[in-house]
């Protein structure tokens, strides 16, 4: 696989929530290509029956007392936000009309 | 001259006898960047009218309540939050964004009395070898303006090796840290993954990221992480594991140490340079005692097709909560799927869509097995080599890059020749071991970095040796001609 196909960048792109033009799709494309050429060199080392690592040191569930503890102000939280009303975030029209 | 000549130690000292204050340090700091940083491009916010006030505030504090680092001045990376002063990752989506809290770092440095001076300029979200996916505007190497400051933390190493500041932090996710403190002649620690609490740092790869100190000593490196390391609750993955000193262990003594050379790190691909500088850093410890023996790490060659697949799934994750809903940047749109659409196509660089992509498409059915699954399976061999060969030996040793620094704009559209960058820095994100970075030597004019990698938490033995290095040798006083302010 020299090359991923335009199409298969523009449904990762949709996936991935990146609007994308036809142009960018093709420089991907090529781009995308070269790096997964190069990871399939991977494929060359027999795995079976290797455990997959996805954190190097023992990862287990970390509890605290259950304390009730006052939170962030919520005006606070809401300092970033470009678009809000009555306390509330706004944003576009989610279902169309 | 500059006040930063001096050690942490000597400033100390000159504090204690009242040849200056923390008001003067200050200010140096700010001078610096005044005269310097136009060049260099290293800062992207200053903290000056609050680090001002601290600095003046702090010169009140007696000694007798005072630490090592107190009343220094820091830089802080980018994607480090720091409350009250603008955090972009020097990523355009990020634009504006004020952080409501700091980073437990930020609060560790807060609480050694430490000033921050301001934002330190990084690759987009850390991704990227060369700074030159920075969306604000590039950083120099100070040791020659043509060249690139390395990745993603070249703000951080550039910020130190011009002088601008004594102390960066920085963030490691594949050499972020040590690969531009190489390039730029100056010292930066990876720390063993959970050694530093990452609250608070914008997640890349999250089983990867690291944060750690830049100096240009390896005493300061080792004052700052004792700082900054240790358990926090805010970060179940924080190791609880006691935090010793790192100072104490610094005795200039390493006889009897065994050194381990793997050859794939002087394989084809290092250029004769820094192989000769590195060849006589390991001549250099050989002579104060330490033995050294050639092993193998073999699945080395793989470890970054490995790193780039899963830090990119990490990151493809991790990056979908910049939506343009709760902060920074937010495209025009008439639907809440197109202002997502919007938002991310205009908010990220070519570099950060390229690696979501890759990570979407790692991720996705049909290719996860054959990509994601079989990397965290590598993963598993790549860690299990440095077990090997941490069963006998106490350090390893080896280049930290394969070059010194390449020259800007050089590689800008081919990925793949960056990436190939940090071939000798990403097995170590994949293990989680700790490892460090030191000046050795320099070819043609530009630093070359030692590459010291420890046991995971034995930070201490490493010092040691970086410590014992550095007393025997001269290269960490070496600066680049812009030092010099007129």
């Amino acid at each position: 696989m020299a090359k991923l196909s335009v199409e298969e960048v523009k449904h990762v792109a949709k996936l991935a929530r990146l609007a994308i033009t036809d142009e960018e799709a093709e420089k991907f494309a090529t781009q995308l290509g070269a790096i997964t050429d190069f990871a399939n060199e991977l494929q060359e080392l027999d795995t079976t029956d290797v455990v997959p690592t996805t954190h190097v040191l023992p990862v287990h569930n970390v509890f605290r007392e259950d304390i009730p503890a006052k939170g962030l102000d919520r005006d606070l939280m809401m300092k970033n936000v470009k678009e809000q009303q009555d306390g509330l975030v706004k944003v576009p029209p989610i279902i169309a009309q | 001259m500059s006040l930063f000549d001096k050690t942490s130690a000597e400033l100390q000292q000159a504090l204690l006898n009242k040849e200056i204050t923390i008001a003067d340090l200050t200010k140096e700091a700010y001078a610096r960047i005044d005269a310097l940083d136009g060049e260099v491009g290293a800062f992207l916010a200053l903290n000056k009218e609050a680090a001002e006030q601290e600095a003046a505030e702090k010169d009140q504090v007696p000694f007798e309540e005072r630490g090592p680092l107190f009343g220094l001045p820091i830089g802080v990376k980018d994607n480090i939050v720091t409350e009250g002063i603008e955090t972009t990752c020097a990523s355009k989506i990020l634009e504006g964004f004020n952080p409501i809290y700091s980073a437990t770092v930020v609060e560790k440095l807060r609480e050694a009395g430490m000033v921050t001076v301001g934002k330190v300029n990084m690759d987009e979200f850390a991704m990227g070898s060369a700074n030159e996916n920075s969306a604000i505007k590039k950083v120099h190497n100070p040791w020659d303006f043509d060249r690139a400051p390395g990745g993603s933390s070249g703000g951080s190493a550039a910020a130190v090796a011009a002088g601008e500041v004594p102390f960066t932090l920085g963030s490691d996710t594949g050499g972020s840290i040590r690969q531009p403190a190489a390039f730029c002649g100056v010292v930066g620690m990876k720390p063993t993954y959970g050694r530093v609490s990452r609250y608070g740092l914008v997640a890349f790869a999250s089983s990867l990221d690291q944060i750690g100190p830049i100096t240009r000593n390896v005493r300061d490196n080792a004052l700052l992480l004792e700082a900054i390391a240790g358990v926090d609750e805010h970060d179940s993955t924080s190791a609880n594991v006691e935090v010793p000193s790192y100072v104490d262990q610094l005795t200039g003594d390493i006889k009897g140490l065994k050194v381990a050379v793997p050859q794939e790190y002087l394989a084809e691909g290092v250029s004769e340079g820094v192989k000769a500088q590195v060849l006589a850093a390991i001549e250099k410890l050989k002579e104060l005692g330490a033995t050294v023996d050639t092993v193998s790490l073999p699945h080395s060659k793989y470890a970054l097709a490995a790193y780039y697949i899963i830090s990119s799934s990490e990151a493809s994750s991790n990056l979908s909560r910049f939506d343009g809903i709760r902060y920074g940047f937010r495209a025009e749109a008439d639907n809440l799927e197109d202002l997502y659409l919007q938002t991310r196509a205009q908010g990220f660089g070519d570099e950060v869509k390229r690696r979501i992509m890759l990570g979407t498409y790692s991720l996705s059915a049909g290719t996860y097995d054959a990509y994601y699954k079989k990397a965290q399976q590598v993963r598993t061999l790549i860690k299990q080599d440095f077990d090997k060969v941490f069963e006998e030996y106490d350090v390893i040793v080896g280049p930290t890059t394969p070059t010194t620094a390449f020259k800007l704009g050089e590689n800008l559209d081919d990925p793949m020749t960056v990436y190939a960058n940090d071939i000798l820095t990403v097995p170590i994100n994949l293990a989680g071991v700790p490892a460090i970075s030191i000046p050795c030597g320099f070819d043609n004019n530009m630093p070359v970095g030692l590459q010291i990698i420890g046991k995971y938490f034995e930070e201490g033995t490493i010092y040691r040796v970086a410590d014992a290095f550095e007393k025997a040798t001269d290269f960490h006083n070496a600066k680049p001609q812009t030092w010099e302010v007129k």
